[in-house]
């Protein structure tokens, strides 16, 4: 099994598509953090613009926190597409080039091949959030120190800057887990076809079906809503605010846990049942 | 055709093997055989079941019935440990493009169920021709070199049985000849039994020493190559000068009895060897020249016969 993740890794890290992420979001960051640094001033006054007859903003408020997570905030929605394309490959880009029949026709289990290509694919996504992590945040702090954090969303927040990194952590977390749900649903749709737009595009619309109907009143669709996987994704958002709804946290955890492990566990039945004829 | 060394204990069964696809039945109740230490030809036209048959071998493809004993066991029961002493080669030979040949193997290597050292990748890479275009990623490779690294990947664990599809496809003349060659190393100095899969019917006849022949996906014949060549008459073409006066003399004669067809000047019969002889002889005598002699009779014309027979 080692041998088999081992191998998947490499596979990924072999493939000039894996780097298009990393580079996507060194440039987006590095566009935001150039575009704060010349007119970060700017863009405080104008997003406290509303707040400033009733409180007075002092010190770094335009700090590496504040940049951090800003970027986690614009780019958490665009990451599902950068996951997708490894994602959607994984089972699919070994139909496409026919190295299902070389890798099946040694003794390994099905089972085993498949967990491996999920571990690999955790793997990849637990790096590239990982990286966008030391990127947003990491060079943030380097180029615009440290200070409060004031996060605006039904009221204002202000954090301490010692009560700021752990809500970082424990977001990128919670990132990582709803990017393995998506990671996880491209990977189900990859197992069905033999081409890897295919899953790319099922995924894509299945997460944008999904938002639509998130977001649409109407009383019919209330009661499905808590359960699609994407209506927990933003839930890293609740470890910036005070105090934090723990319920809702673990709701939202469990909720795209079970999606992963349902995806994870349909995957397993349908390729086990797969005749490869590519 | 060359003489093996066959023995008597079966190494791969199929017995009453069926895969449907819906209302289609790509392989019909299928039985065959492989003995330890033979070349067995397994021929067919496009679309006869070789490759869902070969598929269905390796744990591919599931059956829709029937089973395959390999080494003795249940290869639905026991694919893991039976695939630990398969090489296989199915259909075309792809490979991760991104990736070197060596590498290639190398990752192979770990997952073949035993530890496989640099030194034989090195190896098996020399044995195909390999050696210097190792670190080359397989992207530049041309068709003849990647098929040529997929003889090395089913030869990497050092299997017993080893199962080849269409293996030369792709490979130049000399190269087709190096594969011969090394088949039937494999299979006289190395004792392994090789499962061939060709439409160069040719080649089943100069390596195999058994062939199986299917149609629509059931077994048409199976039998030693020898044998099935002897079971039939060949055509003989004879190029004469005149094709107009050796049709008049041959239709007067006890000849007419073999004449099969004539082509400009070419005249076809059918016949045992022994007579080649004498109808030279009586064309000779009635002042034909005849300027060759063609016998056509061929494991590719017996090929021919069986499956457009079959599918009539």
């Amino acid at each position: 099994m080692k041998n088999l993740i081992f191998i998947e890794l490499s596979k990924i890290f072999n493939k000039k598509r894996t780097y298009i992420s990393f580079i996507v979001i060194f440039l987006i960051s590095s566009i935001i953090q150039t575009a704060l640094y010349f007119q970060g001033d700017k863009y405080l006054s104008f997003a406290t613009r509303s707040l400033s007859n009733s409180f007075e903003f002092s010190g770094n408020l335009l700090n590496g926190y504040l940049i951090g997570f800003i970027i986690l905030q614009s780019l958490s929605a665009y990451i599902p597409f950068l996951i997708l394309l490894v994602g959607g490959d994984l089972l699919a880009g070994e139909a496409t080039g026919g190295t299902y029949r070389i890798m099946l026709t040694r003794p390994i289990s099905r089972n085993n091949f498949i967990t491996a290509k999920f571990i690999a694919g955790i793997v990849y996504t637990n790096l590239l959030l990982i990286f966008m992590m030391l990127i947003s945040l990491g060079f943030g702090i380097m180029i615009f120190g440290t200070g409060e954090l004031i996060v605006f969303r039904d009221k204002l927040y202000v954090f301490a800057q010692d009560d700021i990194i752990w809500r970082f952590f424990l977001s990128y977390g919670f990132v990582i887990l709803s990017m393995t749900t998506v990671l996880s649903l491209s990977i189900l749709f990859s197992s069905l076809v033999e081409n890897a737009i295919g899953p790319i595009i099922s995924t894509m619309f299945v997460i944008i079906t999904f938002l639509i109907i998130s977001a649409l009143n109407i009383e019919v669709l209330d009661s499905i809503k808590p359960f699609l996987f994407t209506n927990h994704m933003s839930s890293w958002r609740n470890f910036f605010v005070n105090p934090i709804d723990i319920s809702q946290i673990l709701l939202s955890f469990s909720v795209l846990l079970g999606h992963i492990l349902f995806f994870y566990f349909l995957t397993v039945i349908i390729f086990k049942r797969k005749d490869i004829l590519s | 055709m060359e003489e093996t060394n066959i023995n008597s204990e079966i190494i791969l069964q199929v017995k009453g093997l069926t895969k449907k696809y819906g209302s289609l039945i790509a392989v019909n109740n299928l039985e065959l055989n492989a003995y330890r230490g033979e070349v067995i030809g397994f021929l067919g036209p496009n679309g006869a079941g070789k490759s869902t048959t070969i598929r269905m071998l390796l744990g591919l493809i599931k059956p829709t019935s029937g089973s395959i004993e390999i080494f003795g066991k249940s290869l639905l029961k026991n694919r893991l440990d039976i695939l630990k002493r398969v090489g296989a080669i199915v259909e075309k030979p792809d490979f991760y493009l991104y990736l070197s040949a060596y590498k290639n193997l190398e990752i192979l290597g770990k997952i073949s169920g035993m530890e496989i050292k640099k030194k034989r990748i090195k190896e098996v890479l020399e044995i195909v021709g390999l050696k210097k275009r190792a670190r080359s990623k397989v992207q530049t490779y041309s068709f003849g070199m990647k098929q040529r690294l997929g003889i090395a990947q089913a030869l990497l664990h050092n299997p017993e049985l080893i199962i080849l599809d269409e293996p030369t496809t792709g490979l130049d003349p000399q190269g087709i000849k190096e594969i011969r060659e090394l088949i039937l190393h494999l299979s006289y100095d190395l004792k392994k039994t090789i499962f061939l899969s060709s439409h160069i019917l040719k080649e089943i006849e100069i390596i195999a020493s058994r062939m199986i022949i299917i149609n629509n996906g059931t077994t048409q014949i199976e039998g030693k190559v020898e044998d099935l060549l002897n079971s039939s008459q060949m055509k003989v073409r004879f190029e004469v000068d005149n094709t107009a006066k050796a049709l008049e003399v041959v239709k007067l004669s006890m000849w007419n009895d073999n004449f099969v067809e004539a082509e400009k000047n070419i005249l076809v019969f059918e016949m045992d060897q022994v007579e080649i002889g004498e109808l030279n002889k009586f064309l000779v005598e009635n002042n034909i020249i005849v300027s060759s002699v063609v016998p056509i009779r061929s494991l590719e014309d017996y090929f021919l016969k069986i499956t457009e027979g079959s599918t009539e």
